[in-house]
């Protein structure tokens, strides 16, 4: 689950990290207020999980209110790659000599927590990390112990921060990663950490995702989740508690077990169609989870075609029929094609109850998945 | 022949009278799993299927003699389950417990470190030699004894490939589910040694998916040290970067690694055929056999 910038900020500002001033504004006049408040210049950033807002048109400096005005113009509402941008953060403006980063993150390959600082801050780090790997210090962090001290110091000095500062950016970098392990992320990063001109460490942007295994006892963070989905879509996701993506194509997929979904997708792919979603419904699903399922996947005005393509293992198949049979019954008329391939755990008891009135039924994951394509296409003659 | 687990492995469940835990437990028993005993905290003295319950996983290994346990505890408690597991005298630690909070597992990976048992999982299937033994939540019925090693990340895909490869006769010596979180127990590494060690196992499958290094390790391991021949699946191709796809693991980072496309080469560049869909890859472990 990702963080917003401006709810990362709240976390950051009271765990004692130092952040610019800000508002958050969703109208012209919010925004013209705020930077009344806040005084010029001033940035106002849309709130949205995109990278690269700076680039793509996102971020704005403002030095009065009539620039103010224009730039909430433009950025409220703005599609910034797919995402509509709905609340700006109006922040003051910080007059920098440096720009730095730091992150903390989980090193898969250790299976480690690892501190980053670079001087290379302010720009794509994953390009830093790419193209030139030495201008990140690294630090791994034993998970049992925590980050001692001296780590902190040592990469903050590894990595060539200036002395008067180091001080106060390793202050930073134990903040960063008491955060990491109180509130479970699984990222968290400031980029940049401004230097100012009178020597100040100011953190000018926050980037918190966390880890969603976690948030059962992370429950203020948890409450923001909501807020941070992106589409009432992914929001009702969250509600029913389904692993959901939503994607660009029209063929919407449902099933079971993270690999067998992602593989679903992959053979829509490649017998010609385009995937619409990614929906999990998850081990041991009951008829009511199915319902949902096929609720969530019809509501998508994307779709044209469905497939439901479970092979049960926890998962029993007349469960699954059950629930395809009773959301289906509530239509006078099924909304969109559903092809089912039912297999493992009670499947056959699954096949015998499907009712194929309603459902068209294939007995391997190819012909399921052919059908359903065929089913989409035939929507768009 | 068998890899990690065989009809001598003797089983703890832990979690054995939770709803999941008792379930399964009567589903190992019919498969012939020799279970000889559960563990849960403040449920000692009673019975679950004929199967008598310890306090404590380290009671129940020495009472009942046990080398092995599948854990069955909900996320929350999980990783300090594992915790007991490697702290009693186990070869082997089966978790199938999905959702175990990242960190939780950074500390038991920690743990792993230093002793001497193996631990596979969590978020995982489990671990079957057919006809002997299974550790875990798989359906038993579309598993026959054969030739062929099998090695997963993901549950249901395992199942998939596995009903592929019976279908045409092909069977299995064992299928091991390492599980989708980004820090598991047992790597495809792990499995793969076994495998090419196993006198029995022919021709080995390897379904991987987006996110994290294993595959491209794995497709090291493969080109350096393998004389037994392998086929892959990918599972992701299709996923958008940035974007976490059910498994904690299968996120794409968008820096290039972690890929499909990453993972497809590099074990393309190890000699290793990877199927377009599952029903190929087991055209091409029938090519080897």
């Amino acid at each position: 689950m990702k963080l917003h910038e401006y709810q990362a900020k709240e976390v950051f500002a009271d765990a004692g990290i130092p952040v610019p001033d800000s508002r958050l504004a969703s109208t012209v006049g919010e925004v013209v207020d705020a930077v009344g408040e806040i005084g010029y210049p001033a940035a106002i950033k849309a709130q949205v999980h995109v990278g690269g807002r700076g680039k793509a048109g996102g971020i704005e400096i403002v030095t009065d209110e009539e620039e103010a005005r224009e730039a909430a113009e433009s950025i409220l509402g703005m599609d910034l790659k797919g995402y509509t941008v709905e609340r700006v953060l109006v922040e003051a403006g910080v007059d920098f000599e440096n720009e730095l980063y730091v992150g903390i993150t989980m090193d898969r390959g250790e299976g480690e927590p690892v501190a980053m600082v670079s001087t290379e801050g302010g720009v794509d780090i994953e390009e830093v990390a790419a193209e030139t790997p030495e201008a990140i210090a690294r630090e791994h962090i034993d998970p049992a112990f925590g980050l001692h001290p001296y780590q902190a110091r040592k990469v903050v000095y590894e990595a060539g921060i200036e002395r008067d500062v180091a001080g106060d950016v390793a202050s930073i970098v134990s903040t960063l990663y008491d955060l990491y392990e109180a509130k479970d992320a699984s990222d968290i990063e400031i980029n940049p950490v401004m230097i100012t001109a009178d020597r100040e460490v100011v953190a000018a942007d926050a980037v918190m995702n966390i880890d969603e295994d976690a948030l059962f006892r992370q429950p203020e963070l948890a409450e923001m989740e909501d807020e941070a989905a992106e589409d009432d879509l992914e929001a009702k996701a969250n509600d029913y508690g389904f692993d959901y993506v939503r994607l660009s194509g029209n063929v919407g997929i449902i099933g079971n077990g993270a690999g067998l979904v992602m593989t679903t997708l992959d053979l829509v792919d490649h017998y010609g169609g385009s995937p619409a979603n990614f929906l999990d419904i998850g081990g041991g699903a009951k008829a009511e989870r199915v319902a949902n399922a096929l609720d969530m996947v019809f509501s998508d005005e994307n779709v044209d075609a469905v497939v439901f393509n479970i092979f049960g293992g926890i998962t029993r198949g007349d469960e699954v029929a059950k629930g395809i049979n009773g959301a289906l019954e509530r239509f006078d008329e099924i909304p969109k094609k559903v092809v089912v391939r039912l297999a493992g755990t009670n499947a056959e008891e699954g096949m015998e109850i499907l009712n194929t009135d309603l459902v068209q039924v294939e007995s391997t994951l190819e012909d399921a998945v052919q059908r359903a394509v065929a089913n989409a296409k035939e929507v768009n003659q | 022949m068998s890899v990690f687990v065989d009809d001598d492995t003797r089983v703890v469940v832990q979690g054995i009278t939770g709803g999941e835990g008792k379930f399964h437990t009567e589903q190992m028993l019919e498969y012939g799993t020799n279970i000889v005993a559960g563990a849960v905290p403040g449920k000692g003295g009673q019975e679950v299927a004929g199967v008598p319950v310890y306090d404590t996983v380290t009671e129940a290994a020495r009472e009942e003699d046990a080398d092995a346990s599948v854990v069955f505890v909900p996320p929350a408690f999980a990783g300090d389950a594992v915790f007991e597991a490697l702290d009693s005298p186990l070869d082997l630690v089966v978790a199938i417990t999905e959702g175990i909070p990242t960190q939780d597992m950074a500390k038991v990976n920690k743990r792993l470190s230093e002793v001497d048992t193996r631990l596979i999982g969590p978020n995982c299937p489990g671990i079957i030699t057919p006809g002997e033994t299974k550790l875990g939540i798989l359906p038993g019925d579309i598993f026959e004894s054969g030739d062929v090693g099998l090695v997963s990340r993901s549950g249901t895909l395992t199942y998939q490939v596995v009903s592929n490869l019976t279908e045409r006769g092909i069977g299995q010596t064992t299928a091991v589910g390492i599980g989708g979180d980004p820090i598991i127990g047992t790597s495809f590494v792990d499995a793969l040694e076994a495998f090419e060690a196993d006198e029995d196992t022919e021709a080995v499958v390897m379904c991987g998916e987006i996110g994290g290094e294993d595959e491209e390790q794995a497709a090291r391991y493969i080109a350096e040290n393998m004389d037994t021949p392998v086929a892959g699946f990918i599972a992701g191709r299709t996923a958008p970067p940035g974007k976490r796809m059910g498994h904690a693991g299968a996120i794409v980072s968008g820096s290039g690694t972690g890929t499909a496309e990453s993972k497809i080469g590099a074990l393309n560049d190890a000699g290793v055929p990877v199927g377009d869909t599952p029903n190929e890859v087991a055209d091409h472990i029938e090519d080897y056999l």
